[in-house]
């Protein structure tokens, strides 16, 4: 059974419709990545996949080891394994970044009928990822994602999906605002955690983040839809010719 | 037994109601004199209701409409009640001093060796025999006030408490207002707290109820003078009945270099109002008033807060939450006054309102009236809902709905919470908070 399946799905936000029909399938193991211009509706499909409200789902559907994602919570959808690095981290003043990363850990294990972590145990945890992240302790203790620079604040997505240990992990646009040693060190965590158990969904608009993040798969979405898949040579095709050729095969 | 003390009820039954409860009440020639002049200062106007511009949002004819005859002195039963619900809310290491229905319980109060330079008294005590010059101080609030005239006309029993110049005390003092509950009524208190100059003191001040209590009225007011140099911390929590009233005041005066750090959160009660002026009549002297209301159902909490800035070289930092769910109504009232000869005053004030639900209602209503020309003055005031990118982020971390929701609620009144500086006093109150928000949903 694939991990993801999205079939034919149609997604509109107001009255005006993004996704007109994509289908894409990924298995465990694998790292797809999806490309594609401004607009096109990439960041859509990972907002729909997570749960985010204000899309309306009107046809399609989308299962995650077949089971319909749709009818679950985003705090479901994360329990089950689903885990959406966000392109913008958002700020949580007043929420320590250790309470929430034990909060939610724990969530997730209640829902899954697993024993929470005790305090020893969860902190262990997080400093050895936090170490092997190299994110120094002070930032924990800080309110989530306050202060963080722009690097900061996408090294702290990759330390909760290894805290989480998600079965599904999708990054949307995961090297907007980095530089390029900042992008290695975020694409260092990502690699540590691909596994035969995992898979991952890489969103971008540059070809750049694959360089770092090798995909097995590169899809190319425009105007709502998947126009051509293929595997990495794809993604260098397009550096070197651009998206203009796939705007015109959707139109 | 009918003693209705509301102006609706005609003037012959106000009088007898207060005729009623008199020989009850402590003290005897002048302070009966005082009383009686207090009393005919409340009954000029009443329950204050809502063309009197201060209680504009608070309208005590409609929302509390009668006041309730005296409550009993507690019975042995009663103190039981008190006694299992004090369990509850005890302090480690802070000195119990209980008021159970309003009046003083010994047996489960901490008199045991006080500290170097702590003197405590109960108000019945000085008003049946104290000096008259101390008697004097208590009848000194302003009575146009009509609650503080009540208050000053009812006033049955409380702590008189002295703090010696220069001592540090290490112990808090804790005053708990106990409701026992036997039958819907009102208590009446009044404490007075002096700390010396260059001495320092924590007070913190809970009101509760025994378990399963309805309706009653706690009607209380504080007194409190901070010598020069000094420092008082002060904490209260309204934590009663959901069916209960509480309207307290309380005139705080600060001397020259001293510092005021007061923090108060309501999250019980059917109907507060907390009504604070305080005096900053010394120069040098900081003062930070911080609050929060955690109010659902059909909750009403009021702060109205009065600080005078009275002489130059002052700062004042005001900060207040409200967290409104269902049908409940916030009010926070903010007046800062620079008085001409005031330079160099800094005041801030900022207050933000949570709603929670489409029904509730903040009425936050800060207020700066400055005579001097050389200040640092500025208020805010902002209403919201929680902010959907943020509880969209935790849930798709895998928080619940209710959990998201409540740690950003609690983000959200940490700021005021912060300002408590003692470490096991935050805790209480992040607790309070904690119980409040467990109750949810």
């Amino acid at each position: 059974m694939p991990l993801l399946e999205v079939k034919n799905l149609q997604v509109r936000v107001d009255d005006r419709e993004i996704l007109h029909g994509l289908s894409l399938t990924v298995n465990q193991g694998e790292v797809h990545a999806i490309m594609g211009p401004n607009g096109s509706g990439k960041s859509t499909l990972s907002h729909v996949i997570a749960g985010k409200p204000g899309y309306e789902v009107t046809g399609g559907e989308i299962l995650f080891k077949g089971e319909d994602l749709l009818e679950m919570s985003p705090d479901a959808r994360a329990a089950k394994g689903v885990f959406l690095a966000f392109q913008y981290p958002v700020e949580i003043p007043g929420v320590a970044t250790m309470t929430f990363l034990r909060t939610a850990l724990n969530a997730q294990r209640k829902a899954r009928g697993e024993s929470e972590f005790s305090t020893p145990d969860f902190l262990k945890k997080v400093r050895a990822v936090a170490t092997s992240l190299n994110i120094p302790q002070d930032m924990l203790r800080r309110g989530v994602n306050v202060g963080f620079s722009g690097g900061e604040k996408k090294r702290n997505e990759i330390l909760q999906m290894a805290l989480f240990e998600p079965s599904l992990c999708i990054l949307d646009e995961m090297d907007s605002g980095l530089d390029i040693d900042a992008l290695r060190v975020a694409a260092d965590g990502v690699n540590a955690l691909r596994s035969s158990e995992r898979a991952m969904v890489v969103i971008t608009h540059y070809q750049r983040l694959l360089n770092y993040i090798v995909p097995d798969f590169v899809h190319v979405m425009s105007k709502g839809r998947v126009v051509k898949s293929g595997d990495k040579e794809l993604a260098l095709e397009l550096e070197a010719s651009g998206y203009a050729q796939f705007e015109d095969v959707a139109a | 037994m009918n003693m209705v003390l509301a102006k609706t009820n005609g003037g012959l039954a106000l009088g007898e109601a207060f005729a009623l409860a008199s020989p009850r009440l402590p003290g005897t020639g002048k302070v009966a004199e005082r009383r009686q002049q207090a009393f005919e200062a409340y009954e000029r106007i009443g329950l204050p209701h809502r063309r009197i511009e201060e209680w504009k949002y608070t309208d005590l004819r409609v929302l509390m409409r009668e006041v309730l005859p005296l409550a009993a002195a507690p019975d042995t039963a009663a103190l039981a009640r008190a006694s299992a619900a004090l369990k509850l809310h005890a302090i480690d290491g802070a000195r119990k001093l209980v008021l159970v229905d309003g009046v003083f319980a010994a047996k489960l109060s901490d008199l045991s060796e006080p500290e170097q330079g702590l003197g405590i008294r109960t108000l019945r005590e000085v008003l049946e025999a104290g000096d008259t010059a101390l008697q004097a101080e208590l009848f000194a609030p302003d009575l146009s006030n009509p609650m503080v005239a009540l208050n000053s006309a009812m006033m049955t029993d409380g702590l008189i408490v002295d703090v010696a110049d220069r001592a540090a005390l290490k112990q808090p003092l804790h005053i708990v207002h106990i409701a026992s509950g036997a039958v819907p009524a009102a208590m009446f208190t009044r404490s007075l707290l002096k700390v010396g100059k260059a001495a320092s003191a924590t007070l913190v001040e809970s009101f509760i109820a025994a378990e399963g209590v309805g309706t009653y009225q706690a009607h209380d007011s504080l007194l409190v003078s901070i010598g020069d140099d000094a420092r008082l911390d002060h904490v209260r929590l309204i934590e009663d009945s959901r069916e209960a009233f509480n309207i307290s005041s309380s005139v705080v005066t600060l001397g020259s270099h001293a510092h005021f750090n007061t923090f108060g959160m309501t999250s019980g009660c059917s109907v507060s109002r907390y009504q604070a002026v305080i005096v900053v009549a010394g120069e040098g002297s900081h003062v930070e008033t911080n609050g929060v209301n955690l109010l659902n159902g059909r909750q009403h909490g009021d702060t109205t807060l009065f600080l005078d800035h009275a002489v130059p070289h002052c700062t004042s930092r005001e900060i207040f939450r409200a967290v409104l769910d269902d049908r409940s109504h916030s009010v926070f009232q903010g007046r800062i006054n620079v008085r001409p000869s005031a330079q160099k005053t800094d005041a801030k004030m900022m207050t933000r309102a949570l709603l929670l639900s489409d029904e509730a209602e903040a009425d936050n209503k800060p207020e700066l009236e400055i005579f001097a020309d050389d200040v640092t003055c500025g208020h805010g005031a902002t209403t919201g809902s929680l902010d959907e990118s943020l509880l969209f982020y935790l849930r798709a971390r895998g928080l619940s709905e209710k959990q998201a929701q409540a740690l950003l609620i609690q983000a959200f009144v940490g700021e005021a919470i912060e300002s408590i500086v003692d470490d096991n006093l935050r805790e209480l109150a992040i607790a309070a908070a904690s119980r409040w928000l467990a109750a949810r949903s």
